[in-house]
């Protein structure tokens, strides 16, 4: 397990898969209460995360599953609306642990913004009158996202197959804004997901055959996307923007340079989401398992 | 988890399948692929850190960096000969429930000798800091803020230097939460060769870095005194005796006058009258000529004059030529008395200015140096063997080799293994931190194979150098 200030006075935090890079702005006193909140947090999180993986690896049907453990909770909460489609809780477990952990930092404390990004799946918090920049890194810094008190998002995901999570779809990156991290993960999953085409530029393999643990089983996951026609690329992104509209959630989708912007129901209420911004940003988007 | 939830079913091994066991989620992972965390991968078969080890080789032998698989090490080390691996990037349990991560068997002129490999998480630590500087840093027994927070305090100065004692458990654990974080910060940093800024109760404000000037209220310190003033006198008497009639060494432990100390009687030196504050110890040297502070010699003193008492005119004369210098030859002054006996400046003679430069260029560069020190108890050893107290043994008997990051650490004497050793000596980034708050630093362990045997060593985990650099990403320092 590490812990360790980034000399910038960002918190590292590392625990076997878990990766996470947090920032609180605010009065001092309360900033280093919020961090000291946030380590001493983090030590249960993989241990108890790890006594029920053989559940949330399994996908989730009627029942809904019976679970422990905090985050556990939280993944099955952001998986269940999406249980008609295959789906395990696992697809939520990167923004879920930013949420408890965020929820951890927060408790007591006053401060004006704080975030937990865990490997591009990112949890913040925003007081009235402060806000948050958030890119997104696809070959360049692609896009940009402008996060407000005002409106309701408080999570940002992102998920595509080259990461280090596996992906049913094709998308190089699907970027969604909710309510908080966990859902942002799964919609982001499930949207991915769907950017999907049958062209024979596309191989995939099961995912067993790649990681004998992967909650994705025999389903057969991307392992490469070559050259592909326009209108193939079009048609894809469709079928993701389809996705997000029909969650209601704002998303922005890359397919090999081409991008789709949906506008989810929150946008009125000013979560700015742009694209084609020419910047560089030192992370890449996303990482889930 | 028990051993049948982590053991691997016949098929998976045929399938070269390894389980990775560095954290809980104990992956299975597939052979050319990475575990949950990329930080783990399966290489034919092996499961292999993808961050580096590092390897510390021989100082003669270039820096390489991120080097994999042996072949590429067959041009460069001989396989490795010559090589200690150290515990930087080895991980280690807490408390150690499994043996250490590393324990690696290699020859030295013929002797099978082991090392044990690891990074110890260290509660008992902290550093000594020496601060080459006459300046006042503040009193004695001086809490040492970090932050706010108290993290040491001064402690006994040494010859041209003032001595620090930062963190040890009291801070690190016995105090409020947050006085721990801040204490752990400024170690880690300190340890790893970044800049710290300490605020002392009662005196200055000091920026601290390993091998590296003290920085001290915003004025960097160029210079160690090149002793205290009446060593200056001693030193330096012969080469002004035909230019000065009295020299006086501004300095805040021992102010020197030339005409009234030894090396100036022995020169035959007239006594010139002029009298200086402050507590005389034995001729010519005094003590408390002023307070102490960031003056001359680490006084409190910016007009030397200050410090005369006063001038006797039974013995001194109109034009008597009286040089002002402090110990490190960066504040001089020249005076001439008037035919009123009073002090004048003038311009210094080119063969005085001569001897100050020379003062100047007696002074050691001014560093601060940082000492890691820490107590390598309790179950650290017993990664190392199950029976710990023979390792403590061991170590006392200097049958086992004690490095830190490959640096050798000097073993205190009396029980337990309480350790120091110099940060700047090791590589990179040694350090690093748990939440406790304890700092982690690397630790290795060197013996001879057969007194390995002997303390009750898990000799059966040994494996050779070879296979470390084969099945492990190395980064090679010097």
């Amino acid at each position: 397990m590490i812990a360790a200030f980034l000399p910038d006075n960002r918190l590292h935090l590392q625990h076997g898969p878990i990766d996470l890079l947090v920032e609180a702005f605010g009065e001092r006193d309360e900033v280093g209460q919020a961090y000291q909140q946030a380590i001493d947090r983090f030590g249960d999180i993989l241990p108890t995360l790890v006594r029920e993986l053989p559940l949330l690896r399994r996908s989730v049907g009627d029942a809904h599953p019976l679970l422990q453990g905090p985050v556990a909770r939280r993944m099955v909460e952001a998986v269940w609306p999406h249980r008609a489609i295959y789906i395990t809780p696992m697809a939520a477990v990167a923004g879920s642990v930013a949420d408890e952990m965020l929820q951890a930092m927060l408790l007591g404390r006053t401060l004006d913004k704080a975030y937990v990004n865990n490997g591009g799946d990112i949890a913040f918090h925003l007081s009235a009158g402060h806000e948050l920049r958030a890119g997104i890194f696809v070959d360049a810094l692609d896009g940009a996202v402008r996060l407000t008190h005002d409106s309701p998002v408080r999570g940002i995901a992102t998920s595509g197959w080259g990461g280090r999570s596996f992906s049913l779809g094709i998308a190089d990156s699907v970027t969604v804004l909710a309510s908080n991290a966990a859902s942002a993960d799964a919609a982001a999953t499930i949207i991915a997901n769907a950017v999907n085409a049958d062209h024979p530029a596309i191989e995939r393999q099961p995912a067993r055959d790649l990681d004998p643990d992967s909650d994705l089983g025999e389903l057969s996951v991307t392992t490469k996307v070559g050259p592909l026609p326009a209108d193939v690329i079009d048609q894809a992104l469709e079928r993701g923007a389809a996705e997000a509209r029909r969650l209601g959630l704002s998303a922005a989708l890359c397919l090999k340079g081409r991008w789709r912007l949906e506008r989810g129901e929150d946008h009125e209420r000013s979560a700015e989401l742009g694209a084609g911004l020419p910047r560089r940003l030192s992370r890449r988007p996303q990482s889930r398992r | 988890m028990s051993d049948d939830e982590i053991a691997l079913s016949q098929s998976e091994r045929d399938q070269n399948i390894v389980r990775c066991d560095a954290c809980p989620v104990l992956c299975r992972i597939r052979p050319g692929r990475a575990g949950a965390c990329d930080r783990y991968a399966n290489e034919s078969g092996k499961l292999v850190r993808v961050d580096p080890l590092v390897l510390l080789a021989k100082p003669d032998l270039a820096r390489v960096a991120f080097v994999e698989g042996s072949s590429s090490w067959a041009g460069e080390l001989g396989k490795g000969q010559g090589a200690i691996v150290t515990g930087i990037g080895a991980t280690t349990t807490y408390p150690d429930y499994k043996p250490a991560p590393f324990i690696v068997s290699s020859k030295h002129d013929g002797v099978d000798m082991v090392t044990v490999v690891t990074e110890g998480i260290f509660s008992y630590c902290g550093v000594k800091v020496k601060i080459d500087t006459d300046r006042y840093l503040g009193p004695e027994q001086a809490a040492v803020r970090a932050n706010g927070e108290a993290v040491g305090h001064v402690t006994t100065a040494e010859y041209g230097s003032q001595m620090l004692s930062l963190g040890g458990v009291h801070h690190l654990v016995g105090g409020s939460k947050k006085e721990g974080v801040v204490t752990c910060d400024a170690l880690l940093a300190l340890c790893n060769r970044e800049a710290v800024e300490l605020v002392i109760d009662g005196g200055s404000t000091v920026v601290v870095q390993a091998d590296r000037p003290p920085i001290v209220n915003g004025t960097r310190e160029e210079r160690m005194r090149v002793g205290c003033g009446s060593a200056a006198i001693g030193m330096f008497a012969p080469q002004w005796k035909d230019h000065v009639d009295e020299v006086i060494v501004v300095d805040d432990h021992i102010t020197g006058v030339l005409s009234e100390h030894q090396g100036g009687r022995f020169l035959d030196m007239k006594p010139a009258g002029i009298r200086v504050r402050g507590r005389k110890s034995t001729p010519g040297r005094y003590f408390q000529v002023a307070e102490p502070g960031l003056g001359w010699g680490g006084t409190d003193v910016s007009d030397p004059l200050e410090i005369i008492e006063k001038i006797d005119p039974k013995q001194a004369w109109p034009g008597l030529r009286l040089l002002m210098v402090s110990t490190t030859g960066e504040h001089s002054a020249w005076f001439e008395l008037d035919q009123e006996l009073k002090p004048k400046a003038a311009d210094m003679p080119v063969p005085v200015r001569h001897v100050v430069e020379r003062i100047a260029e007696n002074c050691e560069p001014a560093l601060c140096t940082v000492l890691f020190m820490a107590g390598a108890g309790g179950s650290l050893r017993a990664g190392v063997t199950e029976n710990p107290v023979r390792l403590t043994r061991s170590v006392r008997e200097a049958l086992t080799r004690v490095t830190l990051g490959g640096v050798p650490a000097y073993v205190w004497p009396g029980g337990g293994i309480t350790l120091m050793v110099d940060v700047a000596r090791m590589p990179e980034k040694s350090f690093g931190y748990v939440p406790t708050p304890a700092l982690v630093a690397p630790i290795e362990f060197t013996l001879r194979a057969d007194d390995y045997a002997a303390l009750g060593g898990y000799a059966s985990r040994a494996v050779t150098l070879e296979d470390v650099l084969r099945s492990n990403k190395v980064r090679l320092d010097k």
